[in-house]
């Protein structure tokens, strides 16, 4: 039963979606932010580790879908690892939940250098609707150092794959000079 | 007296379509025993308010839901944890939050309160301010015995998956003890709803858990027009199931995949994802949001299902539904993933029973329990879904519940759309004072919602309870005497919320 249809997927169109655009101002702010070396450390593929800091988990039900066969992320050199120690991106879903603030401090570091910390999804924009709660201190960005802003809530499957592919681009090109922010938006400063 | 009894002796409050009684401290004080002594009065939520206690208790003969509330004297009332072990996290719960204590409760540790905020007790309308103390270290249950030791996992797990502390004591490779330390993702939501229109509040139900979204929207809705005595257009309550139902689809798909993945059988994970991607996309096509975020509003549906948007239903519904066949029978016959599934993450029928668990969790233990069809409310009661029972207890038992009801789902889409009432989808709520619930049938099991508005309409009290929190304890009994390399298996058959029940 398993057998003739994995055979017939061989032979079969590919299920996967033609890539997004990447919009170009935000490839070349991030590019400026990186340093020579690292950009050859990196090279043409990342190593993406998520981190939900207290998302509503509808934002990782589309970081998920993100890893179906129409997005087919691997064919980009992206891939989804377990291990912060692994990762080249730390993708950050949901407000920093002063309770994850820990936890979220030491996931940073045990991320090597050279890297990207994206926050994605409205609430990790700057806490989103939650944002003035007790229990959160605001966007992502009041916990981590963060370098891209992906908004959405939650941020679809194309939008998120737009911001990362924004991050390969940048390393693939030497930085230009003039800083202007596209709708995917470096962090400020 | 029976605990019915008892608490219909109360004074009733004028809540709507579940009367709520307040009774005296004294009366709630007899409610532990005679709970136990009528075992079909289940435990659905415990919560409160500002010095004063509220249970809500499903007649699981008649299938009515009964809310009563006690003041709490000097921050203290009568544990019901003894008589029902579901209430245990729910009166830690209240403890951090609303600073109330349950005397002779089973376990008074905090639960949502890890020490990092800068209150204490947040709504017990005088939080008391904090100053940046050490948080003090979580404590475990202890274990005792030859060689047992500790594995700690999270908050952060290997996944994309939402964060909480997992402690397993194991003996070899068997677990001997779980426990679940959650409230990482407590986000004060039921404060930011506080003094907010039912409008204005409806974002945080949709953003209560995620995949739930549509769930608990509607349940916050219904019990917010309940409260006001709004009936909503006859087309908004259709477009409700027609989502409802949408929501189910997406996320038994969902987990049915994950299930095999996480027996490392990735075929079926692959179908399972591209046929529910089909599925977000007809979704987005028809309401402008994948998972229909924000689309189900106090007072009715927004927006009106666009042209076309019918059609991408259908279609992406007849390719799952052509496809499942197929999928059983890989399911079915592949020796190495049913040897995973089968027999394992074993869920005792007394437990669920006993905790009162809904959804594929209870349903997969032969809990018989559906509040689409009891309680019920429309337009259930002319669809009547089957009520999918499975004896098996394992995680084959709650794919198999999955399963069925994908089935069901598409078939009552499927009617829906082909006789959608015409008319309006949304009408103005007027502002006034009221109190409501509602309980909803979501993918993972019944939603609660509890709302008190003033008299000009603002939120006094809520409470929204995810099934979740009478799943996950379920949970730490069903992993017991498995392997740990069968925890994301048993965890993914359970599939909890986090942020649901983290609040
Ligand atoms: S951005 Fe939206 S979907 Fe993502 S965590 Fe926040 S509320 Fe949930």
């Amino acid at each position: 039963m398993l057998w003739p249809r994995l055979a017939r997927a061989l032979i079969g169109k590919p299920l996967t979606d033609p890539a997004p655009p990447v919009p170009q101002d935000t490839v070349h702010a991030l590019a400026e932010r990186l340093a020579a070396t690292a950009r050859t450390r990196l090279g043409r593929s990342l190593a993406i580790r998520e981190v939900d800091s207290g998302s509503c988990n509808g934002c990782e039900l589309e970081v998920n879908a993100l890893q179906n066969v129409a997005y087919d992320l691997e064919r980009f050199g992206l891939r989804f690892v377990a291990s912060p120690k692994h990762a080249d991106v730390l993708l950050v879903t949901g407000p920093a939940c002063r309770n994850m603030a820990e936890a979220m401090e030491r996931a940073l570091a045990c991320t090597p250098e050279p890297r990207w910390v994206v926050a994605a999804g409205d609430c990790a924009v700057d806490g989103g609707v939650f944002k003035g709660s007790y229990a959160v201190h605001g966007g992502v960005g009041a916990v981590l150092p963060v370098d891209l802003l992906i908004p959405g809530c939650p941020p679809s499957p194309t939008q998120l794959l737009e911001g990362l592919l924004a991050l390969l681009e940048a390393e693939a090109r030497p930085p230009r000079k003039e800083n202007r922010a596209g709708w995917i938006a470096p962090a400020g400063p | 007296m029976s605990a019915t009894a008892l608490i219909r002796a109360g004074a009733p409050q004028g809540a709507r379509p579940f009367e709520r009684f307040l009774l005296s401290p004294d009366a709630w004080a007899r409610l532990p025993a005679a709970l136990r002594a009528e075992p079909s009065l289940a435990l659905l939520a415990l919560w409160a308010e500002p010095g004063l206690v509220h249970a809500a208790f499903l007649d699981e003969a008649a299938g009515g839901v009964l809310l009563a509330s006690a003041p709490a004297e000097g921050g203290r009332y009568a544990a019901l944890s003894p008589a029902r072990p579901g209430a245990i996290r729910f009166e830690r719960m209240i403890r951090d939050l609303w600073g109330l204590t349950a005397e002779g409760a089973v376990d008074l540790r905090p639960w949502l309160d890890h020490g990092r905020w800068p209150v204490a007790g947040p709504l017990s309308g005088q939080p008391a301010q904090l100053t940046g103390a050490e948080p003090p270290q979580p404590e475990f249950l202890p274990v005792e015995g030859e060689g047992v030791h500790q594995i700690p996992v999270g908050p952060i797990h290997a996944g994309v998956i939402e964060p909480g502390h997992f402690r397993f004591h194991i003996q070899g490779e068997i677990v001997v003890r779980l426990e679940e330390r959650l409230g990482y993702k407590h986000k004060g939501t039921l404060s930011l709803m506080l003094g907010k229109s039912p409008r204005a509040a409806a974002v945080f139900p949709a953003r209560l858990s995620g995949d739930s979204t549509v769930a608990h929207a509607w349940a916050f809705a219904a019990a917010a027009e309940a409260a006001l005595g709004v009936a909503v257009p006859e087309r908004a309550t259709a477009l409700r199931a027609v989502m409802g139902e949408l929501e189910r689809i997406h996320n038994h798909l969902n987990d049915w995949g994950f299930v095999c993945n996480d027996a490392a059988f990735a075929f079926p994970h692959a179908r399972c994802g591209f046929l529910r991607e089909q599925v977000l996309r007809a979704c987005a096509a028809a309401f402008g949001h994948r998972l229909m975020m924000d689309c189900v509003l106090p007072g009715g549906v927004a927006p009106d299902i666009a042209d076309g948007g019918a059609a991408a239903i259908l279609a992406a519904l007849a390719a799952v539904e052509a496809e499942i066949p197929a999928l059983v029978k890989i399911y079915e016959s592949h020796a190495s993933l049913q040897d995973r599934v089968v027999g394992t993450g074993f869920l005792n029928p007394d437990f669920a029973r006993a905790y009162a668990a809904g959804g594929f969790v209870g349903r997969g233990s032969g809990r018989r329990f559906d509040a689409r069809m009891a309680p019920g409310y429309a337009p259930y009661d002319l669809l009547a879904p089957p009520v999918v029972v499975e004896a098996g207890g394992d995680v084959d038992a709650r794919v198999r519940v999955r399963i069925a009801e994908l089935r069901a789902s598409i078939a009552m889409v499927r009617r829906l759309l082909g006789a959608l009432p015409g008319g309006e989808t949304l009408v103005a709520l007027p502002a006034h004072g009221g109190e409501g619930s509602a309980l909803v049938e979501g993918f993972r099991g019944e939603c609660l919602a509890w709302l008190r508005l003033d008299d000009g309409g603002l939120i006094r009290g809520v409470f929204l309870r995810d099934p979740s929190w009478l799943q996950w304890p379920l949970l730490e009994a069903a992993i017991e005497g498995n392997i740990v390399a069968d925890f994301p298996l048993c965890n993914k058959s359970f599939n909890c919320s986090y942020s649901g029940v983290d609040l």
